[in-house]
C-alpha cells in the first residue's frame, strides 16, 4: 500500500522555554496509507487534536517532519504551494456550532473554499458545485440560502462535511466529528464518512475518545497517552490484543450495552510505574508483531511476544 | 418497594410565539427506594424537561406544567409554593448537570459552596458544616480536603469538578438525585471512575437515581430499570435485562442498533434511526415515531398506541403488540443479543386502567 503520509518524529511544545511549557506531542511517528481511516484515541490532553493541528499547520511544529506525498508540510513555501497543500488537506471540527460562522449563509461557507482556489468559473458553476455537495451529503438543494442556526447538529456536521469536500482533498482530519451528536445521528455521519471514502477514494485521520465508534470506523487505531503514541494496530487486533497497559485500561473502561457483561466487568487502572523501567533501558516505538506497535523496551517486547506465541 | 417518587400524566409545555410546544406529553412512572432509574432518548425527546419539571426548575414563562401529579411524600409537587419547592431542592432531591464548570460559581471558594447547602438545609452552624464539608470531599475521593476547600472550581480538572458537585448534591442526603448526563463530558477512564463513585455513594445513603443518558453503554453499567422517551413519552420501560435482552419497541431497536458493537463487521453499515425527532408543537397523530419506523403500520399514523404489558415490570407503547398485529423481526444487532425473559406473560395483555404502569 501507497503511504499519502508520514509522520516522523513530530515534537509539538508550547511555550517553550519557560517553566509551564507543555510537550502536547513529544517524538511520534507513524504512516497513513492511502484509502484507509487511522483511528486517534486517548484520553483530553493526551495530544490527539493536537497531533491533527499540527499535522495540519495549524500549529508550528516545535521539531519533526510531516510528509504528504512525499512533501514537507511544514517546510518553507511559497504562497502559491501553500495554496495547493490546503486544497489538498481539510479539517472536519468537534463542534459544529462554532465552526460555522453564523452570519454567513450556507451557500457562501460551503463556497469558500472554492472561491479561494478559484475552482469555479461562473457564478452558475459555483451554485451547480454547491448543489452537488448538499445532495452528497444528504441535505438538499433549498437549503443553501439558509443560516447555520436553522440546522440541527446532526445536519451542521454534514455541512461541515460539505465544506471540507468543497476542494475536493485528498485527506481529511476529522477532529471528533460525532462527540456532540446523539446516538442516533451519530451513526448518520458515520454511514456518511464510509459512503463517502468508498466513494471518493478519501484517507480519514479520526480523532475521538468514543473507543466503540472508533473501531467501527478504523482500519488501524493509535493510542495516545500524555503527547506518546503507546500503541498502533490494526483495529481488531488492538481490541482482541492489546498490549500496553495504558491500552488495557482504556478498553476496560468502556462500558458496553450488556448488562451482564457490565455485572462482571472489572476497570483495570494504568500507573507508569508498571513498566519499571531501569536507567538503561532504551523504550521507543517497537514493532512486537507485523504491523503491531508499542512503545515499550527490549524486555517488555519480548514479553509482548510471547502473548502472541500462545495466541498462536 | 417503597415508593419514594410517584409522577402521574404529567404534561408539559412551553409557549413560544410559534405555538405551544408540548414537550412532555402523558408521562407516568414512579422511582423506588435506593433504585436508579435510567431515562434513554435522543436530544428533544423530553428527558430534561421531564426531570426539570420534578425539581420545578422550567422557567415560567414561557414553560409550565400543564397537568399531571408529582407525587413526593405524600405532596404533589406540582402545585407547591416556590418557597415550599426551595425546602425540597437540595435537601429531599437534588440535581447534577451535564457540564460541572457552569454548575459551579466560579467567583466563590468551593468550600463556601458545600457548606451553603448544609447551613441552609441542616441549620449547621458554620463550624460543623465546615467540618461536614471536609468530610464529604473526602467521600467523594478528593485529598487534601483542608486546602481544597479554599479553593476555586477553576483549580479543579473536569472530573474533580463533578466530584464536588456531587459532594454538593449529597450534602444533605437527598431522597432522590436526578443526574442529567452527569459524563457525558468526560472521559472514559473518568466517566468509569465518577459512576464508580455515584454507586457506591448511593449504597451507603440509599438515595434513589434518577440517570438521563444516551449512553447506552452507562446505562447497562447504572441501572436497575430504564425508561425510554420519543417524542415527549415514555414508550418502553423495563427492567434493564429486559430492555437491553427483550426489547419491543421499534424506537428501543433502533438506539440499540445504532450504536456499534465489539463485533459489528466493519464493513457493515450501522443502522442509523433515520430523519429527525418529531415537531412537538404539532405532535404527529398517532405513534409519533411511525414516521421515522419500518415496522409503521396504517393504524399507527390514525390513532395512538395504547400501553401494554409484556411482565409485571414491563410496558411498552406500540400496536406492534396487538394481538392482530403482524409478526415483525427486530434488527440483527438486537436479534443476536434477546433472550426470554422468566417473568414475561404468555402473551402481552394491555395495561388496563388503574393499573400501575412502570
Amino acid at each position: 500500500m501507497d503511504k499519502l503520509l508520514e509522520i516522523k518524529g513530530l515534537k509539538q511544545y508550547f511555550n517553550e522555554g519557560k517553566p509551564n511549557m507543555v510537550k502536547a506531542v513529544d517524538d511520534v511517528s507513524f504512516d497513513i496509507y492511502k484509502g484507509e481511516t487511522l483511528g486517534l484515541v486517548g484520553e483530553s490532553g493526551c495530544g490527539k487534536s493536537t497531533t491533527g493541528r499540527t499535522m495540519i499547520r495549524l500549529y508550528d511544529a516545535t521539531d519533526g517532519q510531516v510528509l504528504f506525498n512525499g512533501e514537507n508540510v511544514h517546510g518553507k513555501k511559497s504562497r502559491k504551494e501553500l495554496m495547493q497543500f490546503n486544497r489538498k488537506m481539510q479539517m472536519i471540527f468537534q463542534d459544529p456550532y462554532a465552526s460555522l460562522n453564523p452570519r454567513m449563509k450556507v451557500a457562501d461557507i460551503i463556497a469558500e473554499g472554492i472561491d479561494i482556489h478559484g475552482l469555479a468559473k461562473s457564478k452558475e458553476e459555483r451554485m451547480k458545485k454547491v448543489y452537488e455537495l448538499l445532495e452528497t451529503v444528504g441535505l438538499n438543494q433549498e437549503h443553501a440560502s439558509r443560516y447555520p442556526h436553522e440546522f440541527s447538529g446532526g445536519q451542521r456536521q454534514r455541512l461541515g462535511i460539505a465544506r471540507a469536500l468543497a476542494v475536493e482533498p485528498d485527506f481529511i482530519i476529522a477532529d471528533e466529528p460525532i462527540s456532540a451528536l446523539d446516538v442516533s445521528i451519530q451513526a448518520q455521519v458515520v454511514n456518511l464518512m464510509k459512503k463517502l471514502q468508498k466513494e471518493k477514494g478519501l484517507t480519514y485521520l479520526f480523532i475521538a475518545h468514543d473507543l466503540s465508534m472508533v473501531k467501527y470506523i478504523s482500519d488501524r487505531i493509535g493510542v495516545m497517552y500524555f503527547g506518546k503514541l503507546v500503541e498502533l494496530a490494526p483495529s481488531d487486533v488492538l481490541y482482541k490484543n492489546p498490549l500496553h497497559p495504558y491500552t488495557k485500561s482504556l478498553l476496560s473502561a468502556i462500558p458496553l450495552p450488556d448488562p451482564d457483561y457490565e455485572r462482571s466487568r472489572t476497570r483495570k487502572v494504568y500507573s507508569p510505574d508498571v513498566h519499571g523501567y531501569s536507567a538503561d533501558d532504551v523504550v521507543e516505538m517497537r514493532e512486537v508483531a507485523p504491523g503491531h506497535y508499542v512503545y515499550c523496551s527490549e524486555k517488555e517486547m519480548k514479553k509482548y511476544q510471547e502473548t502472541y506465541e500462545t495466541a498462536r | 418497594m417503597e415508593k419514594v417518587l410517584d409522577v402521574k400524566d404529567l404534561h408539559v409545555s412551553f409557549d413560544l410565539h410559534a405555538g405551544e410546544v408540548q414537550a412532555v406529553r402523558g408521562v407516568d412512572f414512579h422511582l423506588e427506594k435506593g433504585e436508579t432509574l435510567a431515562i434513554v432518548g435522543e436530544s428533544g425527546s423530553g428527558k430534561s424537561v421531564t426531570t426539570k419539571a420534578l425539581m420545578r426548575l422550567i422557567p415560567n414563562p414561557p414553560g409550565r406544567i400543564k397537568q399531571g401529579q408529582i407525587l413526593f411524600d405524600g405532596r404533589d409537587l406540582a402545585h407547591l409554593s416556590e418557597r415550599e419547592m426551595e425546602k425540597i431542592r437540595g435537601k429531599e432531591m437534588s440535581m447534577i448537570f451535564q457540564d460541572p464548570m457552569t454548575s459551579l460559581n466560579p467567583t466563590m471558594k468551593i468550600g463556601k459552596q458545600i457548606m451553603e447547602p448544609l447551613m441552609k438545609h441542616q441549620k449547621l452552624s458554620k463550624q460543623e458544616a465546615h467540618k461536614r464539608a471536609a468530610e464529604l470531599l473526602v467521600l467523594v475521593g478528593l485529598q487534601n480536603p483542608e486546602m481544597r476547600m479554599k479553593q476555586f472550581p477553576h483549580q479543579f480538572s473536569g472530573g474533580q469538578r463533578q466530584r464536588i458537585v456531587i459532594a454538593i448534591a449529597l450534602a444533605c442526603n437527598p431522597k432522590v438525585l436526578i443526574a442529567d448526563e452527569p459524563t457525558t463530558a468526560l472521559d472514559v477512564t473518568i466517566q468509569a471512575q465518577i459512576l464508580e463513585l455515584m454507586k457506591e455513594l448511593q449504597k451507603k445513603i440509599d438515595t434513589a437515581i434518577i440517570f438521563i443518558t444516551h449512553d447506552l453503554g452507562v446505562v447497562a453499567n447504572v441501572a436497575d430499570r430504564v425508561a425510554v422517551m420519543y417524542g415527549g413519552q415514555i414508550v418502553e420501560t423495563g427492567t434493564v435485562d429486559e430492555i437491553f435482552y427483550d426489547p419491543r419497541h421499534p424506537y428501543t431497536w433502533g438506539l440499540l442498533s445504532s450504536m456499534p458493537s465489539p463485533d459489528t463487521d466493519h464493513e457493515a453499515e450501522l443502522r442509523a434511526i433515520p430523519g429527525t425527532p418529531p415537531d412537538l408543537i404539532n405532535p404527529p397523530k398517532g405513534d409519533a415515531f411511525a414516521l421515522r419506523s419500518e415496522y409503521a403500520m396504517a393504524i399507527d399514523f390514525e390513532q395512538e398506541p395504547p400501553l401494554y404489558k409484556v411482565s409485571d415490570t414491563h410496558f411498552v407503547k406500540s400496536w406492534l403488540l396487538h394481538e392482530q398485529a403482524p409478526h415483525v423481526e427486530p434488527p440483527e444487532i438486537v436479534k443476536l443479543q434477546r433472550r426470554s425473559m422468566p417473568g414475561n406473560y404468555e402473551k402481552p395483555v394491555l395495561a388496563g386502567e388503574g393499573v400501575d404502569n412502570g
